[in-house]
């Protein structure tokens, strides 16, 4: 089938483990709501790692595995410049700098937290990132409740009021849905 | 053995890791029941008020499970919690990157891909509908909450600056 021999690759300019890090690195700390526009700009335009077609495949892939997209976009792309290492490389590159950061946070969350003038300011941030998420949703639904198949809007319906309203454990849920709406989908096409 | 919180906190997150497709944003209501309703490791306002500096802080969003994992038990409970968190994925994200551009056309990979979207969808609907329950609890946060979704829906501007307007008019004592 289409599993023939891998074509040689377009011209690739190979990092190194440091430049992995460095680059990983800046992406991490210049990723304010969402990393993916900052690790694009990189990788395509500035550095030509990979042509946009092999970030959208790679990419693709790290959407669909569990666990955060941008944590296994680094492990995906750094192996496939460096196998395990440039895995481990991109991976601690990306979350070094965060966790330095929001482990002061925390500290003075736990110094500081209970003043009140602090919690105003977090709720009324909080009152604006439930609202971002809402957004997220709502650009996820909108393609999916207009085409596609009939069922996944009653798959992402049922989802919600599993975890939302009953409060069933994420995993039960998941391996209920999941396996059904793989189903339907492939009995779809 | 029994009271060191190290093993819940490891054990719990890297089971969840497993089942987070959509990342920290699917995540966020198995999370919340973990750590509010079944450990209470936290009250409702400081797991809210850990989605928020997560949110904040540059960096991936999952993040907060080293807030948590701080929260519990200091610097230990932070690298255990994002160790658990990342660990699992990451091992699993790696071996499936070298066998994955195999099966690019392959019928029940595309099969797994679509079917998995309406699932992670779900889950981050749960994920604002549970937030929304702990952050919203007056007309006001709700009316913040109402208007920035309208906001970033409709337009693309850098959600710092929507944060930015719900910290301002929360510390002005709105809320």
């Amino acid at each position: 089938m289409s599993d023939s021999v891998a074509p040689p690759r377009s011209v690739v300019i190979r990092p190194s483990l440091l430049e992995l890090f460095r680059a990983f690195a800046v992406v991490s700390v210049s990723g304010f709501g969402g990393a993916l526009p900052w690790a694009r700009r990189m990788i395509v335009d500035q550095r030509g790692w990979m042509t946009a077609e092999e970030f959208n495949e790679a990419f693709a892939l790290s959407q669909f595995l569990p666990g955060p997209n941008v944590v296994n976009f680094s492990v995906v792309f750094g192996s496939r410049f460096g196998g395990a290492a440039g895995a481990a490389v991109a991976l601690a590159g990306l979350m070094g700098p965060p966790l330095i950061i929001v482990t002061i946070l925390a500290f003075l969350y736990a110094q500081f937290g209970e003043l009140e003038l602090l919690g105003r300011i977090l709720a009324g941030i909080t009152a604006a990132a439930v609202g971002l998420l809402i957004a997220v949703v709502a650009k996820m639904a909108a393609p999916l409740f207009r085409k596609r198949w009939d069922w996944a809007p009653l798959i992402a319906i049922a989802a919600f009021v599993g975890v939302a309203i009953i409060q069933w454990p994420l995993p039960l849920v998941f391996v209920v849905l999941a396996p059904i709406s793989i189903a339907l989908a492939w009995m779809r096409r | 053995m029994n009271d060191n919180p190290l093993v819940p906190l490891f054990g719990y997150f890297a089971l969840l890791s497993l089942f987070a497709v959509g990342g920290a944003n699917a995540a966020i209501p198995e999370m919340h029941r973990i750590a509010v309703d079944v450990m209470h490791w936290m009250n409702d306002r400081q797991f809210a008020d850990s989605f928020a500096i997560a949110q904040i802080s540059p960096g991936p969003n999952i993040i907060i499970v080293t807030l948590i994992g701080y929260h519990v038990a200091g610097l230990a409970g932070a690298a255990v919690a994002t160790v658990a968190m990342c660990g699992p994925t990451c091992v699993f994200a790696f071996l499936v990157a070298r066998t994955w551009d195999h099966f690019k056309e392959a019928r029940w990979r595309i099969a797994i891909q679509a079917g998995l979207v309406p699932v992670s969808l779900g889950l981050i609907a749960a994920s604002a509908f549970v937030l929304a329950r702990s952050a919203d609890h007056n007309i006001y946060a709700a009316l913040i909450t109402a208007v920035t979704a309208i906001v970033a829906f409709a337009t693309r501007i850098n959600p710092l600056w929507l944060f930015a307007v719900g910290g301002v008019l929360g510390l002005s004592g709105w809320l």
